[in-house]
């Protein structure tokens, strides 16, 4: 199935949730989630048989300007079985940036979750052993935000070189 | 007054089994290829539970790659997985080169001899990386000799890049458009010649060894006793964690980018895909170690067989380069993944129309393949997690980033 056609069935199926379609930007389209929804949605494609998506390839945090309001969490997600992919976006507030997890639909989001919550910090409801995986535990900040300053010191060592 | 209370508050309350053990392996065991954590809990020599902690490696990837342009993002793909830094430098281009392609006021192709000479660079180094993961393998498990046999003939794949770009191991090859000309190969000149025939050399020698390193080690007994029927990853449970490459298709399944979604010229060689099946006489059952490890080897000689039919056909006059002014992809995203000796390595760009990206994201097959760990270790001895990280062929660089 073509990414029209899974956004004309998500809309059939979730018509508050799913927001729009979007393709003016040069490659891949997205198609732009409500981030309560968000596991409802997945749990859908990934059990529904005409769609069967399989496996998660790539789960990213995303913060496009310091300015912005909103970081956006992307779902690169691919069906073996129908070799079709498609690209799912929730946007969550800076303020309070929080939205269902999917690990439970697969397992591979665990460690992607854990990374965006460790670079973003973006909490993931549901999410049984939300934790720092590539940073020390007692780092202060998420790195990837756009207003990121690095401290100064950590552990009594000067972190900017 | 006041302290005490504190200190009483901090007091982490343990609820250990009666007999739990929690053992630090690593980060600097030679065994965990890298800097890899594992906390063992373990009653007796029984592994309870094997929780990897990572980040010992982490150099800031992403963050850096905010800051960089594309084409100087290039060398910092070399340091995720150096073992096949070439195949990294690919995929990063592909991706941006995807996105590029997206802007359709820009006539741009990647030049034929330039993808003649992606497909044979990263075929020998696919190789170089089984050949290391093969020997490292086997030294995990007691057995000291294949090492030295992978490193010899590794060490002449080594030169073959060192002729072609400068350098042993983070080569900085593969660029946005092409190849990089740092040592010139004119088409068709002597240079060129005596080049192939030395990869050919290579083949000619390396082919029969394949089948000897089988002798030597899949097939030997104690090597085998260690990896059969050991963490058997069922197709589910490697599709779920997003295993990929050797580990996927050592679980059964028949899948490869290479094949299945072709990138570059991958369409026009003929090559198989190998894939795991029970080997009765070894004990060898689909998804366990045995199985992981066999299908690197096999994959070996279908590299070969790639290689062989780019020497048969030679390479195609014209320049490596294509003709690119400035690297400034349209404003967009992609997310572009192709075949790495370790799996499937995507990397998601986010452009503003810049110079500089907004956002890299590196889909590191290892960080995947190494979350499976837990799961697969639980039960086990702690002899056969070691089994496991070799059999996983993780590089700690890309799994940190």
């Amino acid at each position: 199935m073509k990414p029209e056609e899974i956004y004309e069935v998500l809309t059939q199926q979730f018509s508050g949730a799913v927001l729009n379609f979007d393709t003016e930007l040069a490659g891949d389209p997205s198609i732009h989630i409500a981030p309560t929804a968000i596991a409802d949605v997945c749990q859908y494609l990934a059990e529904t048989e005409a769609l069967a998506f399989d496996s998660l390839m790539c789960l990213s945090g995303l913060d496009l300007n310091a300015n912005d309001e909103e970081f956006a969490v992307v779902y690169h997600i691919y069906s073996m079985q129908h070799r079709h992919s498609v690209v799912i976006k929730a946007l969550v507030p800076k303020t309070n940036p929080h939205l269902p997890s999917v690990s439970h639909i697969w397992k591979t989001a665990d460690w992607h979750e854990r990374e965006a919550y460790d670079l973003y910090g973006i909490l993931f409801e549901g999410h049984n052993d939300l934790r720092r995986i590539l940073l020390p535990d007692d780092w202060e900040g998420y790195p990837l935000r756009k207003d990121y300053k690095e401290p100064e010191f950590y552990r009594g060592m000067r972190v900017p070189y | 007054m006041e302290t005490t209370q504190q200190t009483e508050s901090k007091i982490i309350e343990l609820k250990p089994f009666a007999d739990e053990m929690v053992v630090n392996m690593g980060p600097q065991h030679p065994s965990t290829h890298g800097v890899l954590r594992l906390e063992l809990k373990l009653d007796g020599e029984v592994v309870r539970e094997a929780i990897p902690h990572i980040g010992y490696l982490h150099r800031c990837f992403e963050k850096h790659s905010e800051n960089l342009s594309y084409p100087q993002i290039i060398p910092f793909t070399d340091r995720m997985d150096y073992i096949a830094a070439m195949n990294q430098n690919w995929g990063f281009c592909l991706a941006v080169e995807k996105l590029l392609e997206a802007d359709e006021s820009r006539n741009f192709e990647v030049p034929e001899r330039a993808e003649y000479l992606r497909v044979l660079i990263c075929e020998l180094n696919r190789i170089a990386s089984h050949l290391l993961s093969f020997g490292t393998y086997g030294m995990d498990l007691g057995a000291f000799t294949p090492f030295l046999y992978a490193f010899r003939d590794r060490e002449r794949l080594l030169l073959l890049f060192e002729k072609v770009c400068g350098a042993r191991l983070t080569y900085n090859y593969v660029r946005i458009g092409g190849v990089s000309e740092i040592i010139p190969m004119e088409p068709g000149s002597i240079a060129e010649q005596n080049y192939l025939d030395e990869i050919e050399a290579f083949l000619d020698y390396f082919e029969p060894k394949i089948d000897e390193y089988n002798e030597l080690l899949t097939k030997n007994s104690i090597f085998s006793e260690r990896t059969t029927e050991v963490a058997v990853m069922s197709a589910d449970m490697a599709l779920s964690y997003g295993a990929t490459g050797p580990n996927l298709r050592g679980s059964g399944v028949d899948w490869d980018l290479r094949r299945d979604e072709p990138y570059s010229i991958y369409d026009r060689f003929d090559f198989d895909v190998p894939v795991a099946v029970d080997v009765p006489e070894l004990g060898a059952v689909v998804g366990d170690c045995w199985c992981r490890y066999k299908i690197r080897m096999d994959e070996m000689k279908e590299s070969v067989r790639i290689v062989r039919q780019i020497l048969a056909e030679g390479l195609p006059d014209g320049p490596v380069m294509a003709d690119l002014k400035a690297v400034r992809p349209p404003k967009g995203e992609i997310y572009f993944r192709s075949e790495a000796p370790r799996g499937e390595l995507g990397f998601y760009i986010v452009s503003d129309g810049t110079p500089k990206p907004v956002r890299v994201k590196g889909r590191s097959p290892c960080f995947s393949a190494l979350s499976v760990m837990q799961e697969l270790s639980r039960g086990l001895m702690v002899a056969d997690i070691i089994a496991i990280i070799g059999s996983i062929d993780i590089v700690m660089g890309e799994v940190d980033r």
